[in-house]
């Protein structure tokens, strides 16, 4: 039986479309809201990634900071965002949910002790921004075991023989990061050079959905249609912020941000 | 845990960058993994070249003046009524502070990897001037990144950077101090590693960064060890050396050649910032017990609450308020070969005021932390003990501060 996440890539793929991911921070700007916002966006999202937000978060840009800052103020702890995806998971209009988050959570919580709670909150993947391969050996066998999809990275400044080890010892999905940025940076590389990459990465290892991420906003999205899936971040979490600023509600706003960029790439 | 005799401390490290297997590391994202390994492979290789020694040794020598001075400090020894008390005074060093020997060492390697840009993190300030005065001596373009809060407390320092032409980058997030500019300035190098050489001011960052910090500050003790045998004919058999500890590069540097001897004969002593007596913050994570966590790329113990956030820190010196630590000294602390305590940033600032008092000696906030437990517990020792402190920084850049605290006079008498 296919895991929840290579369903979503199947399904689209079906459709003749990259899945939609898209990421928000649990907890921005409360817990009640964030889960509101994931209830909401999963009508046009494929897979929900969620922040954990963290206080140094050495790969975030100022969009991701700001709102990983502002969960954190308002009070967020770990075992909220856990409650946050189980709630999510309940609900009718549930998708695969994948944490993104730094190390330093995970090994607080006790790698064991964090897996369980994942494994019973009904998460489907994770993303360990800065626990790169190899470091990430044991702990990523410890999620397989746990039917959690390890997800790992790759970025431009990946060595040929690293890309072939790393996607060897990946699971289903896999992430590429369009260029050297933080998340949040214009898109500084062309379209052309980041699907040449991508494409690079697909004939090495044809069987793995491979998304790309950072960069893609409602202006750069389209460009990547013939791809297995697309993550917009940072565009989310400003539009949050602006919506904040202006007294009006994320939940709406975001919402129609996500049917729009769902929209562009159908 | 062990540190094992005969090899430098910074290659005890396995496999994977770990001291003592836990210690250190690499928890970087994926995209610094490359540049870190160049680094890794261009620094093993040229640590022991001969051309590249000599080299160093020769802008060691001419341009950053060594050897730094080692003085008795014969009014304090009197007063005080204890061990003898000396002190090297790495404040001497051009630019005045022990900072510029790892700045030095990584524009040399920048230069020959064909990097045009370096880019650094500071919190006193001394780290960014002495990268900018590298930077300038070999032609480049140089980027230091420092916390609004910093900027505003260590203006002299921020002068000078600018003044060798370097851009100064305020940092707003979080606590606007060290530990907010070494993010940014991780940040700017995940987006820029490309082209940009990244240099971290202390022996924190990811497991490269910590072993070319300490190997380079291994000048302090190689001089001080020559300067003891000079006056004493030999290592004396009761010596005691005292150092801040903030990011642990000083202390590292002035402790790493007697790395071997017993701890009964020579004894490392270092001493963090408790912060404000009243406050309950501080930046001492080896003092007051913080468990192990990840901070910039490294597993070090660790200011952080139960979820893993990372604990904001209050000290009056800029220069040692950060919530972590080097992994080296995690380790050393562990295998029980250094001590480690702490000093308020009220004893420091009495412990300023009882140096320059007595002797011609003006050390930052920084090294006045060291000064304050050294003089408190040289009392209680033979006079045959030789307690040695490191003044690795000059308190001109601290003269905002402590003519706010004590008055005018500290900051004109001297
Ligand atoms: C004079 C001085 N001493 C000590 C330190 C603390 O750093 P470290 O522990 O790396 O020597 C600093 C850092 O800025 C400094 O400027």
């Amino acid at each position: 039986m296919l895991n929840q996440i290579s369903l979503a890539f199947k399904k689209a793929k079906d459709e003749k479309r990259p899945a939609l991911l898209t990421y928000t921070v649990a907890g921005d700007s409360s817990k009640k809201q964030s889960l509101e916002i994931l209830k909401e966006i999963s009508n046009y999202a494929d897979i929900l990634e969620v922040g954990i937000p963290h206080n140094t978060p050495v790969a975030d840009g100022g969009q991701i900071q700001t709102s990983s800052y502002r969960a954190i103020k308002n009070g967020i702890k770990m075992n909220d965002i856990f409650k946050i995806v189980s709630d999510f998971k309940k609900s009718k209009n549930s998708k695969p949910v994948i944490f993104m988050g730094y190390y330093n959570m995970i090994f607080q919580y006790g790698e064991n002790n964090f897996l369980k709670k994942c494994k019973k909150s009904g998460l489907d993947g994770l993303i360990v921004v800065d626990l790169p391969w190899p470091e990430n050996k044991i702990f990523s066998n410890k999620c397989k075991k746990n039917s959690i999809n390890f997800i790992q990275l790759l970025s431009p400044t990946t060595s040929n023989k690293r890309l072939k080890s790393i996607t060897k010892d990946s699971h289903d999905m896999i992430y590429y990061i369009s260029m050297l940025s933080t998340t949040g940076g214009k898109l500084k590389v062309s379209p052309k050079k980041i699907l040449v990459n991508y494409n690079k990465i697909k004939k090495i290892s044809p069987k793995k959905n491979c998304v790309i991420g950072f960069g893609i906003t409602e202006k750069t999205i389209s460009n990547f249609k013939n791809t297995d899936g697309l993550v917009v971040g940072s565009q989310i979490c400003k539009e949050i912020t602006r919506s904040l600023n202006n007294r009006q509600n994320p939940v709406i706003n975001v919402s129609k941000m996500v049917s729009k960029l769902r929209k562009k790439i159908s | 845990m062990r540190i094992k005799k005969g090899i430098p401390v910074i290659d005890q490290g396995d496999r994977l960058g770990f001291w003592g297997g836990k210690f250190g590391g690499n928890f970087v994202p994926e995209t610094l993994k490359k540049p870190i390994e160049d680094l890794e492979i261009q620094f093993n290789k040229l640590k022991n070249n001969k051309n590249f020694i000599r080299e160093r040794d020769k802008y060691f020598k001419n341009w950053i003046g060594t050897p730094t001075r080692f003085i008795k400090l014969n009014n304090l020894t009197k007063h005080v009524g204890g061990a003898q008390i000396w002190s090297k005074v790495v404040s001497d060093a051009n630019g005045g502070a022990h900072k510029i020997y790892n700045a030095t060492v990584h524009c040399l390697l920048a230069k020959r990897s064909g990097k045009k840009v370096i880019i650094g993190d500071t919190g006193a300030g001394y780290a960014g001037k002495m990268l900018s005065m590298a930077a300038k001596k070999f032609g480049l373009k140089c980027k230091i990144f420092m916390g609004a809060k910093d900027i505003k407390r260590q203006q002299p320092n921020v002068k000078a950077m600018k003044k060798n032409g370097a851009d100064v980058i305020p940092v707003y997030s979080g606590s606007q101090t060290l530990v907010d500019a070494v993010s940014e300035c991780m940040r700017y190098w995940v987006a820029n590693c490309d082209t940009t050489a990244m240099c971290v001011g202390s022996t924190v960052g990811p497991a490269i960064f910590v072993r070319i910090c300490g190997w380079s500050t291994s000048q302090i003790s190689r001089e001080l060890k020559d300067q003891l045998i000079n006056e004493f004919g030999e290592v004396p058999r009761k010596l005691k050396l005292y150092n801040c500890v903030g990011g642990g590069s000083s202390s590292f540097g002035f402790w790493n050649e007697f790395m071997d001897y017993d701890k009964k004969q020579v004894e490392f002593i270092g001493v963090e910032a408790g912060g404000p007596a009243k406050s309950k913050k501080h930046a001492a994570p080896l003092t007051y017990g913080s468990k192990i966590g990840i901070l910039h790329g490294a597993a070090q113990y660790v200011n952080q609450n139960s979820d893993g956030q990372i604990e904001e820190t209050e000290s009056i010196s800029a220069g040692l308020d950060y919530p972590g630590i080097s992994p080296l000294h995690c380790f050393l602390k562990d295998a029980k070969r250094a001590r480690y305590t702490a000093a308020s940033d009220e004893e420091a600032l009495k412990a300023y005021q009882i140096v320059t008092k007595y002797e011609n000696l003006r050390p930052s906030l920084e090294p006045s932390h060291a000064f304050s437990v050294a003089i408190k517990e040289s009392k209680k020792f033979s006079k045959d003990t030789v307690v040695i402190i490191n003044s690795c920084g000059d308190a001109y850049k601290d003269r905002g501060i402590l003519e706010k605290k004590l008055g005018k006079k500290y900051v004109k008498s001297n």
